[in-house]
């Protein structure tokens, strides 16, 4: 019983993490409807970012996690004004070909920079250990900290499309651009900042994941995966998808890893498969192929 | 008058081809095999790419389960080379029939990130599956017996080996030719440029992408058997994202509107590799810069802006 308690928490931190990452992943095809393969790579850079000015230039972890994600947004506004742009308006298949250019420019850059080792951060002093939760689970304290992270961040980025006038913006950008250009909303602004805002979402889970898993230059190539796995699974372009998604397969590496470690690595491309058979739109996504 | 020009360049080009290793220094025999069996790869991509308009990046699973099916064969069976180089295409073919099946469904954002995530999955059951694939390590200390039953050609010799993959190449470009010719290749051909209306001619759009994918997946498979050897070695990474990265660059290299553009492209990035690993190991950064570049810039290839540029001069 707590085996599988603790198996439904691990599911949680994973997913939510996960949630995170894929959602930007998510909010850039909306609104550029292009599939960013560059968006692992950029959640790695933050990770890394991460660990140099934590463990190289001694800030405190919540500055690093403030400051890098602000980094790598940043990063990604260059990226667009210097090469995206060449692109836009042009058939999908030279924006998924200039994404995937950036996946290599980008993961080599980061070997040339950090080289090829693996880093660890540790966690902040105040989140570290474990906590005893009712019925005597033993749980890292970080891991409860990711939790929060995930639920903050899907309160907000709820808000922020329901409730706030740059949300309905963006929705409206990635629904009808013409018509949005035509009620005098800068375009241009929008999709630079949506590829802006995926990139820093991108970045938040890597700063988070960091004191959580170990930093080396296959973290990026991992998580692209994943986040293709979340949105195939929950329906690319798809909010509520994206979270089912994440759950989903965060519950599969929970209990997979738990219950049938052997098989482990191939569970998340058998539930992927399995989708894509029954409902290949996704769980939650619209209309037919 | 065209097609005698394209038809004599071909041949001196085979020509030189075939005399190569006589008239060359060594190092150029690896080069020229190299460059062959990474056209080929390169080749079968376009099938997909070019002629399908379906964007792969997961092509190197088909390359890397040739190479790991050849590296077993030889190890365990010591089947001669012929048999390895019909398997392999049989498992290049059988896997992206798989992989294909699930990939053809939606549309090319879906098909782009479905043959990513399946490749890797691929590269992560050979990096894990250690007590059939040897994991990281790959297989390694197999060695090439007969080429056929009785026909004993002693492959290991580099000279002969070239001829071999020079042989093997020229016959399975000329079926891929063939292929593409075809009413067959002409149908992908339309369905690239508008599938909705081939779709309202009857046609089963998804079976014919499927078919193209499967055809591109055994090629792949071929090239990559022929590259065990060769390497002599089958490691994860020949099915790494990263692989499959080169024959997406080398068919925009040399121009994904004609057959032999893969071919030139990998004649350019091999030299282009070899050349530039001298003075730096940050070969993907390159990789990856130039790739950005062609599709920014030269969107139809050195090949093509060549032949655009030389029939410009002439009319």
């Amino acid at each position: 019983m707590t085996a599988f308690f603790t198996a439904l928490l691990n599911s949680l931190d994973i997913g939510l993490l996960l949630f995170v990452i894929a959602v930007g992943l998510n909010i850039v095809f909306g609104v550029l409807n292009v599939i960013n393969f560059a968006h692992g790579a950029l959640y790695m850079i933050g990770a890394y970012l991460g660990f140099s000015l934590i463990a190289m230039l001694g800030w405190p972890f919540w500055a690093a996690l403030i400051v890098a994600p602000l980094g790598v947004a940043a990063l990604a506004v260059v990226l667009d004004r210097l090469v995206l742009r060449f692109i836009y308006g042009r058939e999908i298949t030279d924006s998924l070909l200039l994404t995937f250019a950036l996946l290599l420019v980008l993961n080599e850059s980061v070997r040339m920079i950090w080289g090829s080792g693996i880093h660890v951060v540790e966690p902040p002093a105040l989140l570290a250990g474990t906590l005893e939760l009712p019925g005597g689970v033993l749980y890292p304290v970080y891991n409860l900290f990711v939790i929060g992270v995930g639920l903050t961040m899907l309160a907000g980025l709820w808000a922020l499309f329901n409730r706030s006038r740059v949300g309905r913006i963006m929705r409206a950008a990635s629904l009808d651009p013409d018509m949005a250009k035509a009620l005098g909303i800068n375009t241009r602004l929008v999709v630079t900042g949506a590829f802006a805002f995926g990139a820093w979402l991108a970045a938040v889970g890597g700063v988070v994941a960091a004191p959580m898993r170990a930093i080396d230059p296959g973290m990026g190539d991992k998580i692209i995966i994943e986040s293709f796995i979340v949105v195939v699974i929950g329906g690319l372009g798809s909010f509520p998808g994206a979270l089912i998604g994440a759950l989903v397969l965060g519950a599969i590496h929970a209990f997979g890893g738990r219950y049938f470690p052997e098989v482990n690595m191939v569970l998340p491309f058998i539930g992927m498969a399995l989708v894509l058979l029954v409902k290949p739109n996704g769980l939650m996504g619209k209309g037919a192929a | 008058m065209k097609n005698a020009i394209v038809l004599i360049v071909l041949a001196v080009v085979l020509a030189g081809l075939v005399a190569l290793p006589w008239v060359a220094p060594y190092f150029y025999i690896f080069l020229g095999t190299e460059v062959l069996i990474l056209g080929l790869f390169a080749a079968s991509f376009n099938l997909v790419f070019g002629y399908s308009g379906m964007l792969s990046f997961g092509h190197a699973a088909f390359y890397g389960i040739g190479a790991y099916a050849t590296a077993l064969i030889l190890l365990h069976l010591e089947w001669p080379f012929l048999a390895c180089l019909v398997v392999a295409m049989g498992a290049g073919a059988l896997l992206a029939l798989v992989i294909g099946f699930l990939s053809v469904r939606l549309d090319e954002v879906y098909f782009a990130m479905l043959t990513l995530a399946f490749g890797m999955m691929v590269f992560a059951v050979a990096h894990q599956w250690r007590s059939v694939t040897n994991g990281s390590d790959g297989i390694a200390g197999f060695m090439l017996g007969d080429f056929a039953p009785g026909i004993d050609w002693s492959l290991g010799d580099p000279a002969v080996y070239y001829h071999v993959v020079l042989g093997v190449v020229v016959v399975a470009a000329a079926v891929l030719y063939l292929i593409c010719r075809s009413s067959f290749g002409l149908i992908l051909r339309a369905i690239r440029q508008n599938p909705e209306r081939v779709s309202f001619c009857g046609l089963d759009v998804r079976r014919y992408r499927l078919a193209a994918f499967t055809v591109a997946g055994a090629f792949a498979g071929l090239s990559g058997a022929l590259m065990a050897p060769f390497l002599r070695v089958a490691s994860p990474e020949m099915l790494h994202w990263s692989m499959s990265a080169e024959p997406v660059l080398m068919s925009i290299l040399g121009g994904t509107g004609y057959f032999l553009g893969p071919f030139f492209g990998a004649a350019v990035f091999v030299l282009l590799e070899s050349w530039i690993t001298g003075f730096t190991d940050a070969w993907m950064l390159v990789l990856g810069v130039m790739l950005a570049l062609m599709v920014m810039f030269f969107r139809r290839g050195v090949l093509g802006t060549l032949l655009d540029w030389v029939q410009g001069n002439h009319d």
